[in-house]
């Protein structure tokens, strides 16, 4: 199979879950500015994503293309290691147009995993999966929250300056790996040329940097509330 | 005119495959500016062989650039610091006077060390005999001008076919991987009509040989651009990943 | 005293190739691949003939010292390559493409061999584009031409200002589709160290792994040599540094005859010697004397400033500079052959006319070009060897004039060989640069990548036949038979005797003394002074070399000393053969200026009365004064004239 057995075939594969995790993050991204305008309208938009069959299936597709991408990432480093040969360079020098981004895709994943799982302690498992384990109400802070009050969640997650800091950590981590990701996603499918490659590169630049501002702007705007 | 420069060199020493090597010191004593590079290590050398010691070897030949042959690791970059250039074309007047200057040999697990700063660039033949060329024999092609290219595709394939093969971009590559190469020559071919009715069973063979041979995943870092002495455009790159996509979803 | 056959076929000039072709032997398919070839060098000629002779059923083995194929020195070659196609209808054809050829040879080369030259050298063309080589193109999608030296027709096609790689990419990847298929066995970094005969015939080399340094013996049905020229005996030259003439030397010395040693080109179009360290001279390519104007300042005291560096070349008005080329040469002007130019710049300099601190350099000035096309016309056309002239100088051609000196490049003279490239020794044939044939006294621009694909794609593959069709019934040779094994000794007793001297010089410094004698004595301008000087030098130099050299490491090893020794050797026999040969040729004609004879105007003076013939020069032994053969040229359809590039 190509897209297991062949280098660009694998990177085809990162390609496409990445680009389709860009766009749950576009969703993700502007389901939780609703909270800003109406806890109620997000509380609805929690409990149409509860525990139902669509979207527990959409949330299956999600893991498993998080996992497809995640595991395809450790392959590939672990390939490209494996190819750079055993003895490295001392003196490692570095060109001025190539990103650090692009250099350290890895590491930035890897704290956007840890960042995922602190989400999905957060929330997945307080919502969801609350719901799934029939469970009607969890504590959170000290408080009861039942699994689709989402708005009331997030009041108070972000009250806590640790959980704050930790997210926007999360998000910049998110801002740099997408930076790389966005075009090099399209460039590895081929949809690239002599004009379009600084275009994807400002696209993805702009479009990164709008839906990061995104998730940072319900963070911090709870955080302040909770002032 | 150029300034005499004093500085020590610090050198890859490695006396076979499977040998240990380790980084060898030398000082030299005011070299011209105008001395290239390569002139400056025959001066070492010269300097070795009266005191009875080996030289040390590098690949070399033409010294004008194009050959591809000269292939040292200078300072973290491919071909030296200044962009564009092969090593042959490096002057000393591009260094400072009292700096310690690093060569290496090209470090890659394609291109095994032979001896010293010399690798085993082998593998990029293999790439080119698993299918970078057009099919055609000797004798009896139509007229060259029965096939009209335009002047824009004509000057495209020509910008890919400038590779001179030398490896920098592996060199210069985290991940290892040898695409700007096979895609320069995929491009190439793949632009011109005479090339393209087996584009698609070239792109396939050559990056499969890429595969089988050891080189790693591209992850579009920019490196191999970014210290290819020829300036050979990633935009081969997305080229190769269409000519291979298409390719195999027609499969 | 042996005899010279050169197998020249009958009839009319425009007949000959076609009708050899028609007549000759054939193999058949079945019987192609019983046969087996050693093709020594990847050069255009080498990699070519190997393409083509695998594409054709053959067995080809394929050695070059470099780590790839692709490596070839072919690759520098920048300007472009010669074709009659008359794509820009200004009157060229088949005719007009051999005769300036032959009169740009100075009337010293085989006319047959010249014809069929120019005769396939549309089919080049036509092979290079179906491979895919990416020559310039004009808006309409038709091929572009350029003009060149020697002609006054636009028929050179280029790709930018990399021809040569250009076309030895498409004869190497022509190569590297037979390496898939199986037909051509590739052997990188291998030297070839002599040839085997049996029976008087070439039947396969000894070679050497440069990895390993051990000797291996190969055999096969015939041996083809295509390993370019001599140019780097002079140690400073346009070659690349591993170029050398070892495996010629070694042909010449099993009874191949080297003939016109002593044609050797100079290029008027390179960038000047700036020190002693220097170790090889880059050559700008001779396309840029389409739009840049040679000068030197009229009044000796601007060149006396210029070399002083207190004048700059910028200051002096147009009515100061000495436009010689286009003064003495009013018809072709900037764009005389390399032989005439280069002599030009010569006596200008040792006129002190010269323009940089040694006074050995010219204004080669775009100036002139800036103001009748712009600069981006002018950038489009030669940016890139601006760019390459500035790294190398530190001076920036746009706003100063370039400055070139002419600089050893080809060498015309060659092993000697027949209509069918085989040379006096059967079944050793030479290809490309390693023959004398096409090129008499001096070569045009633009006609070497002609050459070296003409013999490897369209020539060699078709005359090897007559040769093999009657060793169908010679079965393959073991390789291991008394010839082998003592060619193979002989060959380690020279490597082990060279490792033995452990003298105090090493190998550079001795070929560098060496290329000092050559340039000096067996240079641009010679006397019978001078050369029987030389003569006497080399034989010290041989002396030396064998006495005091110093080459360290081991003999089972990667050793460039000991790789660069066997070659000085060699250049050192080259040397004299060169020497020789000038010393002989009591005339001044092409590459070849003997100062004795030249007329009243410094033009070179021929003597067609007592040396229209080819030297052919026969090995006799070590330090023995070869013997002379004379291959008498027979022009039955050119007329034989004064060179005149003035009106």
């Amino acid at each position: 199979m190509w897209l297991s057995n062949s280098s660009i075939g694998r990177k085809v594969v990162m390609s496409v879950t990445g680009l389709a995790l860009v766009l749950f993050l576009t969703f993700h991204m502007s389901m939780n500015l609703v909270a800003l305008f109406s806890a109620d309208a997000y509380d609805m938009i929690c409990e149409f994503l509860g525990a139902n069959w669509y979207a527990l299936v959409a949330t299956v597709g999600l893991a498993a293309l998080t996992v497809i991408h995640i595991v395809y990432a450790i392959w590939l480093t672990l390939l490209n290691r494996k190819a750079r040969g055993t003895e490295r360079y001392a003196v490692q020098g570095k060109a001025e147009e190539v990103s650090w981004a692009s250099q350290n895709m890895l590491v930035l994943g890897s704290i956007v995993v840890l960042g995922i799982a602190l989400h999905l302690f957060n929330f997945w498992y307080n919502m969801q999966y609350a719901e799934i384990a029939e469970l009607t109400n969890v504590t959170v802070a000290g408080t009861a929250v039942g699994p689709t009050e989402g708005a009331k969640l997030i009041e108070l997650t972000f009250a806590s300056p640790v959980y704050t800091v930790l997210y926007l950590v999360w998000l910049t981590a998110l801002w740099f790996h997408l930076t790389h990701g966005f075009w090099s996603a399209l460039h590895t499918l081929g949809w690239n040329n002599k004009l379009w490659l600084k275009r994807w590169q400002v696209v993805g630049n702009a479009y990164t940097t709008l839906v990061i501002l995104g998730f940072a702007v319900v963070v911090i705007v709870f955080f302040l509330k909770s002032l | 005119m150029d300034k005499n420069i004093s500085f020590t060199l610090k050198i890859w020493r490695q006396k076979s495959p499977k040998a240990k090597g380790a980084f060898a010191i030398y000082e030299m004593k005011d070299i011209p500016g105008d001395t290239s590079f390569l002139e400056m290590l025959d001066i070492l050398n010269e300097d070795l062989v009266n005191k009875g010691e080996e030289p040390v070897v590098f690949d070399h030949d033409c010294r004008e650039g194009i050959c591809g042959m000269c292939s040292l690791y200078i300072n973290g970059h491919p071909h030296g610091p200044e962009g564009a250039v092969t090593t042959c074309q490096l002057f000393m007047r591009k260094f400072k006077d009292g700096e310690t200057i690093t060569v290496e040999p090209w470090r890659s697990a394609g291109f095994p060390v032979i001896k010293d700063l010399i690798v085993d660039r082998t593998s990029y033949d293999k790439i080119i005999q698993a299918g970078g060329y057009v099919s055609v024999n000797t004798g009896a092609p139509e007229d060259a001008n029965t096939c009209r290219i335009s002047k824009e595709v004509a000057d495209e394939a020509m910008d890919s076919a400038s590779c001179i093969g030398c490896g920098a971009c592996v060199a210069a590559c985290k991940n290892g991987s040898a695409m700007l190469f096979v895609s320069a020559k995929v491009s190439q071919l793949a632009v011109l009509p005479q090339g393209k009715v087996e584009a698609a069973r070239r792109a396939k063979a050559m990056l499969s040989k890429m595969d089988e041979l050891g080189f790693g995943n591209c992850t579009n870092t920019r490196a191999c651009e970014a210290e290819c002495p020829k300036s050979i455009s990633i935009i081969n790159i997305a080229r190769l990943n269409r000519e291979y996509i298409k390719a195999k979803l027609k499969d | 005293m042996a005899t010279i056959e050169s197998k020249i076929p009958e009839g009319q000039l425009a007949e000959k190739w076609t009708n050899y072709k028609a007549h000759q032997k054939l193999v058949n398919p079945a019987n192609k691949r019983r046969l087996d070839v050693i093709i020594v060098g990847t050069g255009l000629a080498g990699a070519s003939a190997a393409a083509s002779l695998g594409e054709m059923g053959f067995q080809v083995l394929n050695f070059c010292i470099q780590d790839s194929p692709r490596r070839a020195h072919s690759i520098a070659a920048q300007g472009g390559i010669n074709a009659a196609k008359n794509y820009q209808n200004d009157g060229d054809s088949v005719y007009r493409l051999f005769y300036d050829t032959i009169k740009g040879g100075d009337y010293r080369s085989r006319e047959s061999n010249v014809y069929r030259l120019a005769e396939v050298s549309n089919a080049i063309i036509d092979q290079c584009v179906a491979q895919g080589v990416p020559f310039a193109r004009d808006y309409g999608g038709t091929l572009d031409n350029r003009s060149f030296g020697g002609a006054q027709v636009s028929r050179t096609f280029y790709a930018k200002g990399q021809t040569g790689q250009q076309l030895l990419l498409g004869a190497y990847s022509a190569l590297s589709r037979q390496v898939q298929k199986g037909t051509v066995k590739l052997f990188t970094r291998y030297e070839m160290m002599d040839v085997v005969m049996i029976d008087g015939r070439a039947r396969g080399i000894i070679a050497r792994n440069l990895i390993t340094g051990e000797l291996e013996r190969f055999s096969a049905h015939a041996v083809v040599i295509g390993t370019g020229g001599y140019g780097n005996a002079y140690f400073l030259s346009t070659n690349a540094m591993s170029c050398n003439c070892s495996a010629l030397i070694q042909c010449y010395k099993k009874g191949a005859y080297f003939a016109n040693p002593a044609f050797v080109q100079i290029h008027p179009t390179c960038i000047p010697v700036h020190g002693d360290k220097q170790s090889k001279l880059t050559l700008m390519s001779e396309s840029l004397r389409n739009d840049g104007r040679i000068w030197v300042p009229k009044k000796l005291e601007d060149a006396k400033a210029i070399q002083a560096g207190t004048k700059r070349p910028t200051e002096i008005p147009d009515e100061d500079r000495d436009f010689y080329l286009e003064r003495r040469y009013p018809a072709f002007g900037n764009l005389v052959p390399r032989d005439v130019a280069s002599r030009a710049a010569k006596e200008r300099c040792d006129a002190g006319y010269g323009v940089n601190p040694t006074g050995l350099a010219v204004f080669l000035d775009f100036k002139y070009a800036f103001d009748r096309l712009g600069k981006d016309v002018v950038a489009a056309r030669y940016g890139n060897l601006f760019d390459m002239y500035k790294e190398i100088t530190d001076e920036d051609p746009y706003t100063t004039p370039m400055m070139i000196f002419p600089a050893i490049h080809y060498t015309m003279g060659g092993i000697w060989v027949d209509y069918e490239l085989m040379t006096s020794v059967k079944g050793l044939f030479a290809i490309g640069e390693a023959n004398y044939s096409d090129h008499g006294a001096n070569r045009l621009g633009a006609s070497a990548l002609m050459q070296g694909l003409a013999d490897g794609y369209f020539v060699l593959p078709y005359t090897i036949q007559n040769y093999l069709s009657d060793q169908i019934s010679v079965p393959r040779f073991a390789n291991d038979s008394k010839e082998f094994l003592a060619a193979e000794k002989a060959v380690s007793d020279k490597i082990n005797k060279l490792m033995s001297i452990k003298g105090k010089r090493s190998v550079d410094s001795i070929h560098k003394e060496l290329g000092h004698i050559l340039w000096d004595c067996v240079g641009m301008g010679r006397t019978k002074e001078g050369l029987e000087k030389a003569i006497k030098e080399l034989a010290a130099i041989r002396k030396e070399f064998w006495s005091n050299v110093r080459v360290p490491g081991q003999v089972k090893d990667m050793n460039t000393e000991l790789e660069k020794a066997l070659r000085v050797a060699d250049f050192i026999d080259m040397g004299e053969l060169i020497a020789y040969d000038a010393l002989n040729r009591e005339e001044s004609c092409g590459g070849h200026f003997r100062e004795e004879h030249q007329t009243p105007e410094g033009e070179a003076k021929r003597d067609d009365e007592n040396f229209f013939y080819v030297s052919c020069w026969n090995y006799k032994g070590e330090g023995v004064k070869p013997e002379l053969l004379k291959e008498e040229l027979k022009y039955e359809f050119t007329k034989v004239q004064t060179r005149n590039y003035k009106a």
